[in-house]
């Protein structure tokens, strides 16, 4: 038990932990509408598409939040786009993008600092990455994420569960399809320093179909995918703590090891 | 005063029309029925009503204050929504979304709106029960209860018994008639039920792409295009 408490006596720890749980809560709240929407692949391209954003801002010193939260949020509105448009195969050009990002961050890396440990902190996280800068962006932009999905709640349920009597009653439902976006483009980004860009989208996705095999109503879900991700957030990182595991991998796992217990009990009932 | 008018209404796709010569009224209290085959129209002019699509030529007016906004839509089931995480109280209670205006949340106006509307269509018992568990039948009566929390003069229905059996196809064409005969709400249904459509209606729209028949259902039963859409049985 004392070592247990001995881990938050690190202040990257302790950051670690805050912004964590801020950020799987977000992930969780918006998961459960973009696994709805058959939205799950735009949350899995913006994480390379950030990867791309980081890779870039470092070989530049700069401020890596600052590059990769416009670079998403634009690219998230595109792939949003994308997946609508019926000339183009959405969910092909969404892989295009995402790995042709994915391509130049690497290149970028690999003729600046090479192919180093940095790579590999981008690529699967870490949770030494976070400094004290991005700590506060990331609790003021998780908070707002949190923030500006509960004051929409009606509309963003109205909006996943039927676009088209949504829009029909005079919602402009491409406002709120945006704000999805953009607000997964922040989420991704700012999990993505401790869960990695190949790991992030497995926090958005997992809480939520986690939820769904027990929750029958929304907002059950909702929560339920809420109090998921936070419980799995910190037990994987005190796994990772305890037995030198990666970060992202060990939430990730546990995210799984979560999903099968909670199948089991919606097979149950 | 008509509450809705169409006059030389057309709506094309890529530049090719698919519907045209549209011209009818409705007063309140109306019960028309939409027919044709398919790929005539109607989804088309469904699609215009609400202001999904916007017409190549003419005009649709409405009457009595009504906003394109403001119809009660039922639209057509899709496989997403059959397995969708919510309870009916929640798809009912989204009814409302229309009248949110400015307000972010739900009011006590918006919810006693919902709780009505349940009564009327015999689902408050199943309130909190989950809408991907219910039948086929419970399903389109939360949904026709969403729909009148949206409206209260028009409602819109886009093939309301596809799927459904006997006899939750006859409970839910009770259920249309008694709100259009008790509330006074105009109804507008699209069906491919022509024998269910002419019993329950009192009007009757036929679209080939253009508008081939509009009138009483009693005209419609004389009429040639009725005795030939039907293979030549009388009604």
């Amino acid at each position: 038990m004392s070592e247990f408490l001995n881990m938050f006596s690190y202040h990257f720890m302790q950051r670690a932990l805050v912004v964590g749980v801020l950020v799987s809560l977000c992930a969780a709240l918006l998961g459960v509408s973009l696994v709805l929407k058959r939205y799950s692949m735009i949350g899995d391209g913006l994480s390379h598409v950030g990867f791309g954003a980081l890779a870039i801002a470092s070989a530049f010193n700069l401020a890596p939040l600052a590059v990769a939260v416009p670079v998403v949020v634009i690219a998230a509105v595109l792939l949003l786009r994308l997946s609508r448009s019926s000339k183009l195969n959405g969910d092909a050009a969404i892989a295009m993008i995402s790995s042709s990002a994915l391509a130049i961050g690497v290149i970028t890396v690999s003729l600046t600092s090479g192919m180093n440990t940095e790579v590999s902190s981008y690529m699967f996280g870490s949770v030494l990455s976070l400094s004290r800068s991005d700590a506060v962006l990331s609790v003021i932009l998780s908070v707002a994420v949190l923030a500006l999905f509960i004051l929409f709640y009606p509309r963003i349920f109205a909006v996943t569960f039927d676009e088209t009597f949504s829009r029909a009653t005079g919602t402009k439902t491409e406002v709120y399809n945006t704000l999805l976006a953009v607000l997964t483009a922040v989420t991704v980004v700012l999990g993505m320093r401790m869960m990695g860009a190949l790991l992030i989208s497995s926090l958005i996705i997992f809480p939520a179909l986690s939820a769904m095999r027990v929750c029958k109503s929304f907002r059950g879900v909702v929560l339920c995918a809420a109090l998921i991700s936070v419980i799995c957030f910190v037990a994987g990182v005190t796994v990772s703590y305890f037995l030198e595991t990666p970060t992202g991998a060990s939430v990730v796992v546990t995210d799984l090891i979560a999903y099968g217990v909670f199948s089991l009990l919606g097979t149950k009932k | 005063m008509a509450i809705l008018n169409c006059e030389n209404l057309s709506f094309a796709y890529d530049g090719r029309t698919v519907l045209e010569d549209v011209n009818f009224s409705l007063n309140a209290g109306d019960y028309l029925c939409v027919v044709g085959e398919n790929g005539s129209g109607k989804s088309t002019l469904i699609k215009g009503l609400l202001g999904l699509k916007a017409p190549r030529s003419g005009s649709i007016t409405f009457g009595e204050g009504l906003k394109s906004t403001e119809i009660g839509y039922l639209p057509q089931q899709t496989q997403l929504q059959r397995d969708f995480p919510a309870s009916v109280w929640e798809v009912v209670l989204s009814g409302c979304l229309n009248g949110l205006d400015r307000r972010l949340m739900y009011n006590k106006a918006d919810r006693e709106r919902a709780r009505m509307n349940m009564e009327r269509m015999g689902i408050e018992d199943i309130r909190d029960k989950s809408y991907q568990e219910l039948s086929g039948g419970q399903q389109q009566r939360v949904l026709l209860a969403r729909a009148l929390c949206a409206t209260k003069k028009l409602l819109l229905l886009d093939e309301p018994v596809t799927g459904l059996d006997p006899i939750a196809t006859g409970e839910m064409y009770n259920l249309i008639k008694l709100v259009n005969l008790c509330d006074n709400i105009t109804v507008i249904m699209v069906s491919h039920d022509i024998h269910e459509a002419v019993r329950y209606a009192t009007r009757i729209l036929h679209l080939g792409h253009r508008q081939l028949f509009c009138g009483s259902s009693a005209e419609y039963k004389e009429s040639d295009l009725a005795r030939r859409f039907l293979g030549g049985n009388r009604i």
